[in-house]
């Protein structure tokens, strides 16, 4: 497999409240193109650190990232990012908070002001496919925290990045949003075909979306398990309560339970 | 009912209060050279209006010239201070020490510099009022959320793009909040100042007042300050929720 994203042999310190903090060491990690790659680990493990290094915000202390055949040496473009909170600006309708990396990213940065109106469709019909249609001209405020979720996905994704980041996107979200949120992601990506990285804490988030789940020991963290998710695509919820996919659960859970131990 | 009585309740506290002041001076019999009733103090207030006019006139734009430029200042020196850590760590003993200096301490040197004169009541009412904007503006630059920051940074975001995206709008409610004490510092200042030294405005008024017994026309003053205060006051508060009605509904204010 010729890695999209490869992670090798990566440390990483960083000055926490009370000195350094070996966050990684000896993290290795190759992920296909247009993979769901769920990254799972207890609390704490660097699974943060892991996001910012491969979007190029911090440099490693050694090893090397590579994305697409080229080093990445400083913030990488390609990227979008979500996070748990939804972050959205709440002086910008939401709309204008979609469009918010076209403002900033090139090519579009030049472009954007002479077409507009282009760009505004093309945020319209990405709202559209979330369920957020007709909602672009509210405030974030006026959103529920679900939809506001779906609105921060937009906006990691209207620049059509090659890689999505996602960085315990659900965790703030009542089960039945989140089960439906999943969906969404799922629809989003069979549909465009970018790549995920997925951190994530919850096994069943993991196992549902990926297609590998890179399991995380504690700090500092590297990766002590990778587990194909083989089942069948599309998936639906129900596939959630069917035995293969709760022994695969079964299995990261142990995994995770071991590390924590240590 | 209830929301008639709240509504009405400012006006019928500030009246009670006048009562309570007119009959507390009736039957103590209080001399109207130590306490004049608000009777005595309305008096005269439409005995010498012209003069209170005209003195109140000058308070108020030199409070509004020494405000303006306590905003423009403000907001730059806040900007540069929240722009960065190394700036803010720098400035802010610095900013905190000139802060603890009393301003009266300050007049009787710009008067040597400026003159008798509008100027150091100017400057008085900048240099108390500039030190809220600039910490207000510098902490909604400092409370930015990390990840937003990350969001915009993966995809090649300058400091500028960040600030003019992100962190600026984001201060508004600070400013905003910021400018209602401002205004009231500001006329703290120039009164300072004209009581010290000058020949115009209220401050000059109630020194000379007070230096000839006139202690109702002190008075008129006095209320005259307390009205514009309010004014000043209401219109910045006005000011705030119009311009930043989004802050007042969402998790950011500059009140947390």
């Amino acid at each position: 497999m010729t890695a999209f994203v490869d992670i090798g042999d990566v440390t990483l310190t960083y000055r926490g409240a009370s000195g350094k903090v070996l966050a990684l060491q000896g993290t290795t990690l190759k992920i296909g193109r247009g993979e769901f790659a769920a990254v799972v680990g207890p609390s704490g493990c660097g699974k943060s650190s892991l996001m910012r290094l491969v979007t190029g915000l911090v440099p490693p202390d050694s090893g090397e990232i590579v994305i697409f055949g080229d080093k990445v040496k400083g913030p990488v473009k390609i990227a979008g990012m979500a996070f748990q909170n939804a972050n959205l600006l709440p002086w910008r309708k939401v709309i204008d908070n979609v469009l918010l990396p076209l403002e900033i990213v090139e090519p579009h940065r030049g472009r954007f002001r002479q077409h507009k109106q282009e760009y505004r469709e093309q945020a319209r019909a990405l709202l559209a496919t979330v369920g957020l249609d007709g909602f672009g001209d509210r405030y974030p405020w006026e959103l529920s925290g679900g939809m506001q979720q779906r609105a921060s996905l937009c906006r990691a994704l209207i620049h059509q990045p090659a890689l999505l980041m996602l960085d315990e996107p659900f965790a703030s979200l009542d089960a039945f949003t989140r089960e439906e949120l999943w969906c969404v992601l799922r629809d989003l990506w069979q549909k465009i075909g970018f790549t995920v990285i997925l951190v994530t804490h919850d096994l069943h988030e993991a196992a549902f979306l990926a297609d590998r789940v890179h399991v995380m020991s504690a700090r500092p963290g590297r990766i002590v398990m990778t587990k194909e998710i083989d089942l069948p695509r599309p998936r639906n919820l129900d596939i959630c309560f069917e035995p293969r996919f709760t022994d695969i659960v079964h299995v990261l859970r142990e995994k995770i339970a071991g590390v924590r131990k240590l | 009912m209830n929301a008639v009585l709240e509504k009405l309740s400012p006006w019928l506290f500030t009246i009670g209060l006048f009562v309570f002041w007119e009959a507390a001076c009736r039957i103590l019999k209080v001399d109207r050279f130590i306490l004049p009733a608000p009777s005595d103090a309305f008096a005269a207030m439409a005995q010498h209006w012209l003069a209170l006019l005209r003195h109140s006139y000058v308070t108020l734009w030199t409070t509004m010239a020494g405000f303006a430029i306590a905003v423009a200042f403000g907001v730059v020196l806040g900007i540069v201070v929240g722009w960065s850590k190394t700036i803010y760590r720098g400035l802010y003993p610095v900013m905190i020490g000139f802060n603890s200096i009393p301003k009266v301490a300050v007049v009787p040197i710009l008067i040597m510099w400026f003159g008798i004169g509008e100027v150091p009541a100017i400057l008085t009412a900048f240099l108390i009022s500039f030190f809220p904007i600039v910490v207000n503006v510098a902490t909604g630059l400092a409370t930015m959320e990390p990840e937003l920051e990350d969001v915009l940074r993966a995809l090649g975001a300058r400091k500028l793009d960040i600030m003019l995206k992100v962190g600026i709008p984001r201060t508004q409610p600070y400013l905003f909040g910021s400018l209602k004490i401002a205004i009231t510092l500001a006329f703290v200042g120039t009164i300072v100042s004209e009581t010290v030294g000058a020949n115009a405005g209220l401050g000059y008024l109630i020194a000379l007042a007070g230096s000839n017994f006139q202690v109702p026309l002190v008075f008129a003053a006095l209320i005259l300050l307390a009205v514009e205060g309010i004014a000043m006051y209401a219109f910045f508060a006005y000011v705030e929720v119009y311009f930043t009605h989004w802050a007042f509904r969402s998790s950011i204010s500059a009140g947390k």
